[in-house]
C-alpha cells in the first residue's frame, strides 16, 4: 500500500471534506443532528480542534489552555459588533488578529518550557485569563453577565444604513447570518472550516511541517541540524491560536454575545479530547473527534426516560424498566459517563484514536485482493 | 592549517575534572581519532564542541572564529556536523523526510517560515536526498518510518542526513559500536570514501582497527588530559598509551 500524499490525493482529500462538511444538512438528518445550531457547533468545534491539532498534533506541545484564544477571539469580535459594524468580516478578522497577538505572548512566556512544564504554564495562563475576565478586565468583558450588544452602541461604520427598530442582526455584507432559518449562517462557518481545513493540510505537507514534526519527534536532533526550534514552536503557537481564536470569533458571528466560561478549562481540556479521540496528528481525525464529541453533548444529553422507554418498548413489561433504569445512566445527564467509556475504549484499543480504527478497516479491505 | 583548535579546555562537573587543560587541533582535510580508555572525557569533549555543554574556561576556535558560548544551532550553521554514538534520528518520519529536515537546514538556515510550498515540489533537494540516500543504500527505502530501521541503517542513515549538509567538520561518537565487522568493514570503507572528498573527520572510536585503518592522527586522552598526540605509528609504541590502557595491555 502506498502510503506517500501526493498532492492530487491531497486536493482530492480536499474535495471529499468540503462535500461532506456541505453536505451536512442531508446526510445529518437521520442522527437528529441536522439543526442549524448543533451544525454550526460541529463546524466551529472542527475548526478549533484543526487548529489545536497544528500545536498538539504536529509539533508535540499539549497546551491545556487554548480555550482562552477563543474567550479573546469572541471579545474581540463583539466589540467590533458594538463599536463599529454588524458586518462578521472585519470582526472576525479583528478577533483572529487580536488572539494572534495574545497567543504571541503566551507562546512566548509557556514555549520556555517544553513537556508537562509547558502544559502547565498554558493551564496557569488560561485560567488567569478566565479569572480576570470576570474580575479587574470587567470594563471589557462585562464580567458575569457576558459581552453583550445593545442599543445604543456606537456601530460608527453602520451608521449609514437606516437602521429598523431592534439590536441589529450580525451580516455577512447585508445577508444576516440568520437567514434561511439559520442555515446561512452554517454554511459561512462551513466555508472558513474548509478554507482553515485547507491551509492545514498545505502547512502539514510544506517545509515548515517538517520542521513541526521534527520537534516533535526529536528536539535535540533539530538543535544539532542547525535549526532554532523556539520559533518555529513559537510559530506553530501562533497559528493554533489563531485557529481558536477564528471559532471563538464566529461563535460571536452566530450569536453575538461573548462570555468568560468559553474561556474555561473544561473548554481547554474538551479540545484535547476531541483532537485525542479522533486521532492525534492525523489531518482529520480531529474534525471527526469534534464532531463526536459534540454530538454526544447535544444529542445523548437530550435523550431522556420517556424516549427511553419508547425505544425498549417492544421489550415485555418488567424488562423496559430494568432497561430503562440501566441506560439512564448513560444518556441525558450521564452523557458524560457514555463520552468516558467510549474514550477509554478508544485509548485502551486505537491509541492513534478513530482515524486508527478507519485505516484498520482500510487496510483489511485493502489486503484481501493481493492474497488472491 | 588547523580547522578545529581546542586550548585550554576545563569542565568540572561537582569535583569531578572531566576535562583537563585539553588542547587539541585538527587539521583541516584529515581524519582526527580521538581515543582513550572509558570516562577519558571523550564524548565530554565532543559536547562542548556542539555547544550541548560550555567549557569552564579555554577556547575552542573552529574556521579561526571563538564558538565557545554560541548556541548549538549556530555552531551546526557554521560547519560541524556531529554522528552521536545512539543515532540521533526522526524515528517517527519516513527516510525522505528525515533527509528534507538537514537539506532544509543547511539551504534555508536556522529559521525561515515557509508554510505554503509543498516540500514534495522541492525537486532540488529531493535530487540531493536521493544522492547521499545512495551513497548508503538507503533510497530504495526512503518511505520507510525511520524508527523501525534496523541499528546498522539508522546509523547510515543519520551518517547520510549530517552529510547533507556540506559539513566542514564531521564529528562521529564510535560510528561502529555494536557492529558486527562485516558491518564495520562497511562503515570503514564509507568513512574512508568521505574522507577522500575532502572532509575533515574527528571520531571517537574505541575499536582499534578502525582506528588505525582511517586516523592520520590521534590524540590519546586520559582522566580528561591529552597525554599524546602523533601519528598512527607513533601512537602504537607510545609507552604512555599502554600504560592509560589498563597499565600496558596489548593495543
Amino acid at each position: 500500500m502506498n502510503t506517500v500524499a501526493t498532492k492530487k490525493k491531497d486536493n482530492l482529500m480536499v474535495l471529499i471534506f468540503a462535500a461532506v462538511v456541505l453536505s451536512m444538512p442531508v446526510w445529518l438528518q437521520p442522527f437528529g443532528a441536522a439543526y442549524p445550531d448543533l451544525m454550526q457547533k460541529f463546524v466551529i468545534f472542527g475548526l478549533f480542534a484543526v487548529g489545536f491539532n497544528i500545536l498538539f498534533g504536529q509539533t508535540g506541545y499539549l497546551s491545556f489552555g487554548h480555550a482562552a484564544f477563543i474567550g479573546v477571539g469572541s471579545y474581540a469580535t463583539v466589540w467590533v459588533f458594538k463599536l463599529y459594524t454588524m458586518n462578521i468580516v472585519p470582526a472576525i478578522l479583528f478577533g483572529v488578529l487580536v488572539s494572534g497577538v495574545f497567543a504571541l505572548v503566551i507562546g512566548f512566556i509557556c514555549l520556555r518550557r517544553t513537556g508537562i512544564y509547558f502544559s502547565i504554564l498554558t493551564l496557569a495562563l488560561a485560567q488567569m485569563s478566565y479569572n480576570l475576565a470576570y474580575s479587574v478586565l470587567t470594563p471589557i468583558t462585562n464580567g458575569e453577565t457576558g459581552l453583550q450588544l445593545s442599543l445604543d452602541d456606537p456601530r460608527a461604520w453602520d451608521a449609514a444604513q437606516v437602521q429598523g427598530e431592534g439590536i441589529p442582526a450580525t451580516n455577512f455584507f447585508g445577508m444576516e447570518m440568520s437567514a434561511w432559518d439559520g442555515l446561512f449562517g452554517f454554511y459561512v462557518c462551513a466555508a472558513v472550516l474548509i478554507l482553515g481545513f485547507y491551509i492545514s493540510v498545505r502547512i502539514t505537507r510544506s517545509s515548515f511541517g517538517s520542521m513541526l514534526r521534527g520537534i516533535k519527534t526529536n528536539q535535540q536532533r533539530m538543535t544539532y541540524t542547525g535549526l532554532n526550534t523556539r520559533p518555529y514552536a513559537l510559530s506553530a503557537f501562533v497559528i493554533s491560536g489563531m485557529y481558536a481564536g477564528l471559532a471563538g470569533s464566529l461563535m460571536a458571528a452566530v450569536d453575538p454575545l461573548a462570555g468568560a466560561e468559553r474561556m474555561q478549562w473544561t473548554a481547554s481540556g474538551e479540545v484535547v479530547l476531541m483532537t485525542i479521540l479522533g486521532g492525534v496528528g492525523t489531518l482529520i481525525g480531529p474534525v471527526l473527534g469534534a464532531a463526536v464529541i459534540k454530538y454526544f453533548e447535544n444529542i445523548f444529553s437530550a435523550i431522556n426516560t420517556s424516549v427511553l422507554a419508547d425505544f425498549y418498548s417492544f421489550l415485555p413489561d418488567g424488562l423496559i424498566d430494568i432497561f430503562v433504569g440501566v441506560s439512564a445512566l448513560f444518556v441525558g445527564k450521564g452523557w458524560h459517563l457514555t463520552l468516558g467509556l467510549m474514550f477509554m475504549l478508544v485509548v485502551i484499543f486505537l491509541p492513534g484514536g478513530i482515524m486508527e480504527g478507519i485505516d484498520r478497516i482500510k487496510n483489511r479491505f485493502a489486503k484481501k485482493p493481493q492474497q488472491d | 592549517m588547523s580547522l578545529l583548535e581546542i586550548s585550554g579546555v576545563n569542565k568540572t562537573f561537582g569535583g569531578l575534572k572531566a576535562l583537563d587543560d585539553v588542547n587539541l587541533s585538527v587539521r583541516e582535510g584529515t581524519v582526527h581519532a580521538i581515543i582513550g580508555p572509558n570516562g577519558a572525557g571523550k564524548s565530554t569533549l565532543l559536547n562542548a564542541i556542539i555547544g550541548k555543554l560550555i567549557p569552564d574556561n579555554g577556547t575552542v576556535t573552529f574556521n579561526g572564529e571563538d564558538i565557545v558560548g554560541h548556541k548549538p544551532h549556530e555552531i551546526n550553521q557554521a560547519g560541524i556536523s556531529r554522528v552521536f554514538q545512539t543515532p540521533e534520528i526522526f524515528g517517527e518520519l519516513s527516510i525522505m523526510e528525515n533527509m528534507m529536515i538537514p537539506l532544509l537546514a543547511h539551504r534555508d538556515g536556522a529559521f525561515k517560515m515557509n508554510p505554503w510550498k509543498r516540500s514534495d515540489d522541492e525537486a532540488d533537494l529531493i535530487d540531493k536526498a536521493h544522492h547521499f540516500l545512495d551513497d548508503v543504500n538507503l533510497w530504495g527505502k526512503k518511505d520507510t518510518i525511520a524508527g523501525s530501521l534496523s541499528r546498522g541503517d539508522k546509523r547510515r542513515l543519520e551518517l547520510a542526513m549530517c552529510l547533507s549538509q556540506d559539513p566542514k567538520l564531521l564529528l562521529l561518537d564510535e560510528p561502529t559500536a555494536g557492529m558486527a565487522r562485516a558491518d564495520t568493514n562497511n562503515t570503514i570503507d564509507l568513512l574512508k570514501q568521505i574522507a577522500s572528498r575532502g572532509i575533515t573527520m574527528a571520531i571517537i572510536e574505541h575499536d582499534m582497527h578502525v582506528v588505525f585503518s582511517l586516523a592520520e592522527r590521534i590524540s590519546v586522552l586520559a582522566q580528561g588530559h591529552v597525554i599524546v598526540e602523533g601519528t598512527p605509528e607513533e601512537i602504537k609504541v607510545d609507552p604512555k598509551v599502554r600504560e592509560a590502557y589498563l597499565g600496558g595491555a596489548e593495543v
